[in-house]
């Protein structure tokens, strides 16, 4: 047994987390700047910070992840890291030549309490900032919310350079929160088949999904603009998808910019892509036309097909609470049953949004956010009460072997299969090939295990 | 491809090292200039070279931190000791299994705690208030859960800011349980320039408070430990069988495939075999200060390298018994390598290799090519220190600055009661004679062919402009690099923790090298990087059906 010493019986722990269900705020940042065209993300810490946080995205994506460091020592960590920002910014616009850096924090650089604004107007003011580039920053301690945060905090960093210029530009903004590059490209069709022109913040399409074709292009050629965030403040609205990962950028659009606001659930699955869409089109005022209601009835369909065999099957989930909430209702809204739901990242209206959507079960969820809520809980809620089918990251496989469940692998990190880059999870698109991943993982499952003369040929 | 002659390819490593340094701003280039060395033999030894020195902030290094070097390298590979980090989630998740570093916890009963991640996971509260009491609490709690025989605690950036006392928590600990032995890692990310400051506090702490704690005598004639090898892929296995087929006994790996136990009595050992030089040769120092077992340099990359590291150990216990009984496994093991060498050299043959890995790898691998007919081109380490690269005969000229200086050197006396000298000096003495000296590293430069080029400290933009201008077969690099680089259309093999495969160690990790570098450099992929209608953009002037 690969975790041997997790025992069934769960007691009390205060303290200790084992095997988390999160990591920390500066990688989430790493992401979001990522999708940002022309930008060089920056860690103001320790070498290893930024170390670990590219080879992360690097096994994730299979892609180049550059990124930057300040490269404290312990003098910088006794006298603060302005010197080390400053040269970083020199050497970065020298060297890398990127249209802006993205500096985020580390624990260590906020424990010092390194004020980031304040260096970097000292940059510019000291020349090292050239003509037409930029600095944007966020704030992201470790000791505080998760990676979910981190990429929350940076994409609020992307919305503070939002300029209001009186002349209202007719697009409506799309902040889609932390989804792959590959649904970052579907959500930007599906603007497109409605004919409602964007602005798609951060946009990771084009960036972390890119060709082999001999050249390395450092600062590939997706990603938003800079223009394009600046504009952001003349849009006729915001979308913010996602609560935890999206909503406070949109926030501070409306009350810096006036760009009024709506926070949806993610758009994984029927009835919330349907939200998205129906929100799309009465912001923008157009009709839905045929192309989209005919993959909406593509995926009716498909749930309709093959009902027989996803019906009443049990889940244990484990990731972030924007995904896990909509996932959770596609789920439900397939007549699957949530049995197991973890989150590290904090936020009580998860657990209350989770029980709201459960509460038709015939029991009640287990359902943990925030301190506490870890992969060995999870594995220990399982060992009780087991499950048919296990949905979250690459860390999960190892409960899956010993528990012999399958696994659908979703959210991040996935270290061990490909896809993610390239296939969407969101639109209805998105909720086919979801539905086709769990249909595959349970069928293959069923084909293992059906005795000889009930096996299947046809399902 | 480079140009291929007779010896070094046919490049000009001066206008590589001045077009690398070209766009830096001056201040960095003066010092990029001094970790770029071509090498020229001189007649008083190696070049010299600038290393270990910190990194210019800004630059997009290849360098992680102490915390990785002690928590993830040095301490990760060992089963059985309940490793807690003390810190925010970050650094505890990254290191959680990321490494390859592979053990065999197949006995029954055995403990494996390397499929978890601890950590004290701290919150704001913490860092305003202080993080031992939840450290305190969060060993209690590891203790009751698993009962392990030892707890190691780890300290990240933030703990060495608010002043946690770690060391003064786990001797509270250690005392109050008395069955587990609980000690802790001041390795804040932040200290010395690289891992390489990890991996000596990571191994100070081990002899400080694990080494020497088991005296029972372990059955075996020739008793031998393993220092710097970390079982990646499953090397230390095919070492481990190997050494088993010749009859030697390794007591210890450091710390690959390890457990408590192996640490605890590695001074048992007769002999101390130091894989990789830069993590662990003061620990191979201290165990010969402390308890008199001496040290020899081997090297199980390759499979002449392998043979060679064998016939050293049998020299070194002076037994015809076994002196033969590793002529033998030799001789049973070289033909499966001689008849993979046949395969795969044609298509390997003068065919040009980059090492920047590690603080040993850069060197240890060039054996590996060197068997298949490959050409190292250019080198360098991450994290090594001057006599990595020049010899050991440098370390008492080493400038000792304020990142080096804040790293602990431990003083070491011969232990009163079980300091055993293995040979005597003149023996010793007689070894080096006969071409065995003990405590013996000429470094990397001395092995590689002059024009070679070696940079310390390569970073993402000199890979770019290497891989541009020389375009070699292959380079080898991590994980970071990989995809910059093959993006290039050349083919990276991941030399920290291979990505996929291994073992490369040994006689069957060395046929297995060869196969992986045939597949990479051979890969048909490389010809698909353009569309036939971008190679050939004009239309041709009839059509086939026409």
């Amino acid at each position: 047994m690969l975790l041997r010493h997790t025992p069934k019986e769960i007691g009390e722990r205060g303290a200790l987390t084992i095997n988390p269900a999160k990591t920390c705020q500066p990688i989430g940042a790493m992401y979001a700047a990522l999708g940002i065209h022309g930008c060089l993300p920056h860690s103001h810490g320790s070498q290893g910070c930024c170390a670990y946080h590219r080879s992360t995205l690097t096994r994730h994506y299979k892609e180049p992840i550059s990124a930057a460091t300040s490269s404290f020592t312990e003098g910088s960590s006794v006298f603060g890291g302005q010197a080390n920002l400053l040269q970083a910014i020199e050497t970065i616009f020298t060297v890398y030549d990127p249209e802006v850096i993205a500096v985020h924090t580390t624990c260590l650089s906020e424990t010092i309490g390194d004020d980031l604004p304040q260096i970097i107007d000292k940059a510019d003011k000291a020349g090292k900032i050239p003509p037409g580039r930029r600095v944007i920053y966020a704030n992201t301690p470790s000791y505080v919310g998760s990676h979910v945060t981190g990429f929350s905090n940076m994409v609020k960093g992307m919305a503070a350079t939002a300029r209001k210029s009186g002349q209202k530009n007719g697009k409506v903004n799309v902040i889609p929160g932390w989804v792959e590059p590959a649904d970052m490209e579907e959500i930007k069709r599906l603007a497109a088949l409605l004919g409602v022109e964007i602005i798609l913040f951060p946009d990771t399409s084009g960036v972390l999904n890119g060709p082999l074709d001999g050249q390395f292009q450092m600062y590939p050629p997706g990603g938003v603009t800079m223009d394009e965030l600046k504009s952001t403040g003349d849009s006729t609205g915001t979308l913010a998808l996602g609560e935890w990962c999206s909503a406070e950028a949109a926030r501070l659009l409306d009350t810096s910019c006036k760009v009024p606001c709506r926070v949806l659930e993610m758009p994984y699955g029927l009835k919330a892509t349907d939200r998205f869409v129906d929100a799309l089109r009465t912001i923008a005022g157009v009709s839905v036309g045929d192309e989209i209601n005919h993959e909406r009835g593509q995926l009716v369909d498909m749930i309709s097909d093959m009902h027989q065999y996803f019906y009443h099957k049990q889940v244990a989930m484990a990731g972030d609470p924007d995904q896990l909430i909509a996932l959770c209702e596609f789920l439900v809204s397939i007549d699957m049953w949530p049995r197991h739901v973890v989150t590290g990242t904090p936020g009580r209206a998860f657990e209350e949004r989770i029980r709201q959507i459960t509460a038709g079960l015939p029991y009640q969820v287990n359902v943990k956010a925030g301190a506490g809520a870890d992969l060995f809980l999870f594995h220990q809620w399982i060992k009780n009460d087991p499950v048919d089918l296990l949905l979250g990251n690459t860390y999960l496989k190892y409960i899956a072997r010993d528990e012999d469940i399958p696994l659908l692998r979703f959210g991040f990190p996935i270290l061990d299969r490909v896809g993610h880059q390239y296939f969407p999870s969101v639109g209805y698109k998105g909720g086919l090939r979801l539905l086709e991943k769990i249909l595959g993982a349970l069928l293959d499952r069923k084909d293992r295990d059906d005795p000889e003369q009930s096996f299947e040929l046809v399902m | 491809m480079a140009t291929k002659e007779n010896g070094l390819p046919g490049w000009d490593p001066a206008s590589v090292k001045e077009e690398m340094l070209r766009q830096y701003p001056p201040k960095v280039a003066r010092k990029r200039a001094k970790q770029m060395v071509i090498n020229q033999p001189r007649p008083d030894g190696s070049p010299e070279i600038m290393a270990n020195v910190r990194t210019i902030p800004g630059i997009i290094t290849m360098r992680g931190c102490t915390y990785a070097g002690c928590k993830g390298v040095i301490m990760g590979p060992t089963r059985d000791i309940v490793n807690i980090t003390h810190g925010p989630i970050g650094c505890g998740f990254y290191s959680w299994l990321t490494r390859r570093n592979q053990t065999d916890a197949s006995a029954p009963g055995a403990e494996n705690y390397m499929t978890y991640s601890f950590s004290t996971d701290m919150q704001d509260k913490d860092i305003i208030f202080g993080g031992e009491k939840k450290l305190e609490q969060a060993i209690s709690e590891a203790y009751d859960l698993f009962h392990p025989k030892a707890i190691a605690v780890f300290a990240t950036c933030p703990v060495g800011l608010i002043g946690d006392d770690i060391h003064a928590v786990a001797a509270r600990m250690k005392k109050q349980f008395g069955d587990c032995n609980v000690f802790a890692f001041s390795c804040e990310g932040y200290k010395g320039v690289s891992q390489s400051a990890g991996h000596h506090i990571a191994n100070n702490q081990v002899f400080r408070h694990v080494v020497g704690n088991n005296d029972e005598s372990k059955p075996g004639k020739f008793k031998i430990s393993l220092l710097g090898e970390y079982n990646i892929g499953g090397d230390g296995f095919e070492i481990d069988r190997v050494l088993n087929k010749c009859g030697i006994t390794n007591l210890a790996t450091f710390s690959g495939n390890s457990t408590y136990d192996q640490f605890a009595s590695a001074h048992t050992s007769d002999l101390n075999c130091v894989m990789c030089h830069r993590s662990i040769n003061y620990v191979a120092d201290m165990l010969e200060t402390k308890f008199g077992v001496p040290w020899i340099k081997v090297n199980f990359i390759g499979a002449g390298a392998t043979a060679k590291s064998l016939r050293k150990i049998a020299q070194y216990f002076d037994d015809p018994e076994l002196t033969a009984r590793v002529e033998e496994v030799i001789a049973e093991e070289m033909p499966a390598v001689r008849a993979a060498l046949t395969e795969v050299k044609p298509r390997t043959q003068d065919k040009t290799a980059m090492l920047f890995v590690g603080g040993s790898r850069a060197h240890h691998y060039q054996e590996l090519f060197k068997e298949m007919g490959m050409k190292t081109i250019s080198a360098g380490y991450e994290f090594a220190h001057r006599d990595d690269y020049e010899g050991r005969q440098v370390i008492p000229n080493l400038t000792v600055d304020a990142d080096s200086r804040n790293i602990e050197e431990l003083e070491v006396e011969p232990d009163p009661q079980r300091y055993r000298a293995r040979k005597a000096p003149e023996k010793i003495g007689e070894l080096a004679q006969s071409g065995l000296p003990m405590k013996d590293y000429e470094g990397l430069i001395p092995d590689m062919e002059p024009g070679s080029m070696i940079i310390d400290d390569l970073n993402q933009y000199e890979a770019e402009k290497l891989v541009e201008l020389v375009k070699p077969d292959i380079f080898c690099a991590g994980i970071k690099e990989k995809f910059s680089v093959q993006k290039m259309g050349i083919p990276l093999k991941q030399l920290h923790s291979y990505d996929s495969g291994g073992p490369y160690a040994g006689f069957k990790g060395a046929v297995n090298f060869y196969h992986e570098i045939d597949r990479l450099v051979n890969s048909k992929v490389w010809g698909y990087l353009k569309a036939p209608w971008q190679e050939n953009p004009e239309l041709s002037a009839t059509y086939v059906w026409e």
